[in-house]
């Protein structure tokens, strides 16, 4: 299954990158640069579930401390646009970690398509958490397509639509940011834009995270293309595949506790 | 730097590191280039020594201006204020100034200097070395990191210009929420702590990969130096603790940005918070601080001693649990701000840090005893270290007490104590593995009497400075004013004579060590007769570090039964009971 690597002048041109790979100088082998890597990734993760678990210590801390603003908070989240984009990042680590199966066992061109479709459903995590949960509950303007509006169809202003009534503004939605307790027009508890703080901090320090692993996603695709990854040398799609769990992971956690427990 | 060291002997390809690749330019891009962990080594040193002089003169202008007590007199002219502006009425526009002055100090010295200093320079440089290895497990991250230590400098000290900040160095909210609102000053200095941060966590994370996968073949964890050790335990506290304050100081950054309210009240977030969260990263941190620092004394100590370290497990374990309750004590910073339970338990587990502590110099100390001492310059602060930092650390204690602190909290005592456990700690130490490794770094020896003279200026001088303020701050005197009752005076003054004597000491230093880069004696390969692997490469060492990859065949302080390396048997003659005693060992 794997190809040596060959030495022999002329014959390593014919072979893709991956099997000409060195390591570097200041590792015995391979294997051990390989598993450095790794184990280095790792470490990186843990800095990673440490950064958010200041998101999360701050949302415990609040929540006992505040109970029925974290209650109304998490009532004026919609656990169907919660539930989809989970359903859209547990796909999308189930296409990553084929994609590196695919790329061990030289599957290239079925390794490259997985890829793509991971990049796509980090894109769709993104346009639904942007485009259907922020942009409505910060300005009052949703899609017209989004099948929320329906539920507000008696507020709808149509004189405030927007590029050519793609946008819908609802009266009265909007204005769900953090901010000062006194001009928060919603709040029955006052610490709810506390709530709200933490939702967006919380999710968009996520999204970003989203962001970073697309970008990752996008380079080793890009790469397999000249032929950088095979059997015999995929460090990159590994690490990329562990970031984008980690990312999966923080999502699993951050939508029970936002969207589903009251 | 040392271009002027070394034109020579790069018979075969294995040129020392330092040699020029070429003109000007070509050396300067090989540099800014480079993943050769001896030269992101040395750029950090001479960063991070830069970074010192700011700190330094920012702390001197502070003491300066504590000279004199500021007073305004009946007819409302104001005395005692140096920096302030021509034309001001009150006293606030000069005491803002004094603020930034202290938070500049401060900043610097804490995110800029003492935090990187030791790990970033010398563990860069000698924990390859150490471990027989050609390069840390990541060179090119490791090249990364500097620039994002330089770019993170840049940011912070770009909130001078912008107008200074104000808040201290601990950023509390809602203070540092609220002022400084122009250029966001504030900003700009959180976000280079924050950038700091990764620079810290990049440096650790390859670190500990290095030490687990890259020691030389033969050389298992207990054959490993006691700097290893102990920048390996740092480096798992920088891992660990870096990404809190880099939420931390986040938030704080969204708070200022976007109105998201979790620590300041008015948006009805919690202040004590925000203290957690910082002090969950800083008190860990101030081992990450002073871990390295003990590394180095626990080398420097053995080696000129020429004697086996007493207790080698118990001081590489202690760093190991140094680590651990350094994570769990963060309360003791904030007594006031917590229930009296909280206050007792943290209290509690404050007191356990002093025990690992302890080990430790109680180890250094019985490793000095029966041994054949050299006074050398690395020795001296050696010694000097343990002194000062003894006192660093007992007075940790009534800090830590509950009803002392009470007292104590918020005074100069705090702020000598904390000096000297990072001054008297951390730069000691640095200094001592500085002239120590030198001759390693560079090829050159500096001058052993002006090194000495320079160290004792800076013993005379540092004592003066910092041992006054344990006196002020036990009858009152709290941090971070600059006003004073006339009583206090005479205490100011001698502190500020101490400062400027320990300038004095830093300016010979400087002297010191450019004279030897400039024309010092050629060095040997090994000058104090170290066991441990960097004195098997040349000095200073070639690219690769070695000529062969390096084989353990000893323990790092085997002084009894080993020769070493570079050294003609002749000189070193072993005693046949040791060798024999050493073979029935095993
Ligand atoms: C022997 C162990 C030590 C104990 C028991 C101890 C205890 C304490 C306590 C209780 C405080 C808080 C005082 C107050 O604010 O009222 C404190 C402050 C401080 N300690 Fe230590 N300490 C120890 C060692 C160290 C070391 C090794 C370092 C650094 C290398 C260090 C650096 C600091 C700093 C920077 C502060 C002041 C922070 C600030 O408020 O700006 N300490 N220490
Ligand atoms: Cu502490």
């Amino acid at each position: 299954m794997t190809t040596m690597p060959s030495n022999k002048p002329g014959a390593s041109d014919l072979l893709p990158l991956w099997a000409r790979y060195r390591h570097g100088h200041h590792w015995r082998t391979k294997d051990e640069e390989f598993d450095a890597c790794k184990l280095g990734f790792w470490l990186f993760l843990t800095t990673e579930v440490l950064l958010f678990a200041g998101i999360f210590v701050a949302y415990a801390i609040f929540r006992a401390k505040f109970p029925e603003a974290w209650a109304e908070g998490s009532k004026s989240l919609d656990w169907k646009i919660g539930g989809f984009n989970t359903v859209v990042l547990l796909i999308s680590s189930y296409t990553m970690a084929l994609s590196i199966y695919c790329f061990q066992t030289d599957q290239i061109k079925r390794a490259q398509r997985l890829l793509l479709i991971t990049f796509f459903c980090g894109l769709a995590f993104l346009v639904i958490k942007l485009g259907f949960e922020y942009m409505p509950k910060w300005t009052g303007y949703f899609m017209a397509f989004d099948p929320a509006l329906s539920h507000y169809s008696a507020n709808i202003d149509s004189s405030k639509a927007m590029l050519g009534g793609l946008l819908q503004f609802v009266e009265g939605y909007g204005g769900k940011a953090p901010g000062t307790w006194f001009n928060y027009a919603f709040a029955e508890s006052k610490q709810v834009p506390l709530w709200w703080s933490v939702y967006y901090s919380g999710t968009a320090i996520h999204a970003l995270h989203v962001v970073i692993g697309m970008a990752m996603i996008a380079r080793a695709y890009v790469r397999s293309f000249k032929g950088h990854y095979g059997s015999g040398h995929y460090t990159y799609v590994e690490i990329t595949g562990l970031y984008w769990h980690l990312v999966d992971l923080v999502w699993i956690f951050l939508f029970p506790l936002l969207y589903l427990i009251h | 730097m040392g271009s002027a060291a070394h034109n020579h002997d790069h018979g075969h390809g294995h040129g020392s590191y330092l040699t020029p690749k070429g003109g000007f330019m070509t050396t300067v891009f090989d540099w800014a280039t480079t993943v050769d962990h001896k030269k992101i080594g040395v750029m950090y040193l001479f960063a991070i020594l830069f970074m010192f002089f700011l700190g330094g003169l920012a702390a001197i202008a502070v003491r300066v201006e504590l000279l004199e007590p500021v007073r305004v007199a009946a007819d409302g002219v104001i005395t005692g204020q140096l920096f302030a502006p021509a034309d001001q009425k009150a006293v606030g526009p000069g005491n803002e100034i004094y603020n930034r002055l202290f938070t500049l100090h401060g900043a610097i010295m804490v995110f800029m200097v003492i935090v990187p200093s030791i790990p970033a320079s010398l563990g860069n440089f000698f924990l390859p070395l150490m471990l027989g290895a050609k390069d840390v497990a990541f060179p090119r991250l490791n090249l990364l990191s500097w620039y994002i230590y330089v770019i993170g400098s840049i940011f912070a000290v770009s909130s001078i210009i912008l107008g200074g900040v104000d808040t201290g160095w601990t950023f509390y909210t809602p203070y540092s929420t609220t002022t400084g609102n122009e250029f966001g000053r504030v900003i700009f200095m959180v976000m280079g702590a924050f950038i700091l941060g990764f620079s810290s966590i990049l440096t650790g994370l390859n670190f500990i990969v290095t030490v687990h996968k890259l020691r030389a073949p033969g050389m298992g964890w207990f054959d490993m130096p006691l700097f290893v050790w102990a920048v390996y335990s740092s480096a798992i506290i920088q891992v660990l603790a870096t990404p809190v304050i880099g939420i931390t100081l986040l938030l704080l950054t969204f708070e200022r940005v976007f109105n998201v309210g979790i620590f300041d009240p008015k948006l009805g977030g919690d202040p004590v918070l925000f203290q957690h969260f910082f002090w969950f990263y800083s008190h860990p941190v101030v081992y990450v601080m002073i871990l390295p620092g003990m590394g180095i004394i626990s080398d420097v100590l053995s080696v000129h001693s020429q004697k086996k370290i007493f207790g080698y497990r118990a001081i590489a374990y202690s760093s190991l649990g140094i680590a651990a309750v350094s994570f769990i004590v963060w309360g003791h910073h904030m007594f006031t701000s917590m229930s009296e339970v909280a206050g007792v338990v943290f209290s509690g587990l404050t007191f356990l840090v002093a025990i690992p502590t302890a080990v430790k110099v109680f180890n250094w100390i019985s490793t000095l005893y029966k041994g054949s001492i050299a006074l050398t310059t690395p020795m001296l602060y050696g010694l000097i270290f343990l002194f000062l930092f003894s006192i660093g650390g007992l007075t940790g204690l009534p800090l830590g007490t509950l009803s002392t602190d009470l007292h104590l909290h918020d005074s100069y005592f705090v702020v000598a104590h904390f000096h000297y456990v990072m001054m008297g700690g951390t730069i000691m130490a640095l200094l001592a593995g500085m002239h120590h490794w030198w001759p390693k770094m560079f090829g050159r020896m500096y001058n052993e009497f002006w090194a000495k003279v320079g160290a004792i200026t800076v013993f005379v001088g540092f004592n003066l400075t910092f041992f006054t303020q344990f006196f002020l701050g036990t009858q009152g005197m709290p941090r971070r004013y600059a006003s004073y009752i006339d009583e206090f005076q005479i205490y100011h003054q001698i502190s500020t004579l101490g400062s400027l004597i320990l300038f004095l000491g830093f300016v010979i230093h400087f002297f010191v060590f450019v004279a030897s880069l400039a024309s010092g004696r050629k060095a040997e390969q090994n000058p104090w007769g170290g066991l441990t692997m960097e004195w098997e490469a040349a000095s200073p060492p070639t690219e690769h570090n070695f000529d062969h990859e390096p084989l353990c065949k000893h323990g790092p302080y085997d002084y009894d039964t080993t020769v070493p390396p570079g050294w003609d048997p002749k000189d070193y003659p072993i005693p046949a009971e040791n060798l024999k005693a050493a073979k029935e060992a095993h």
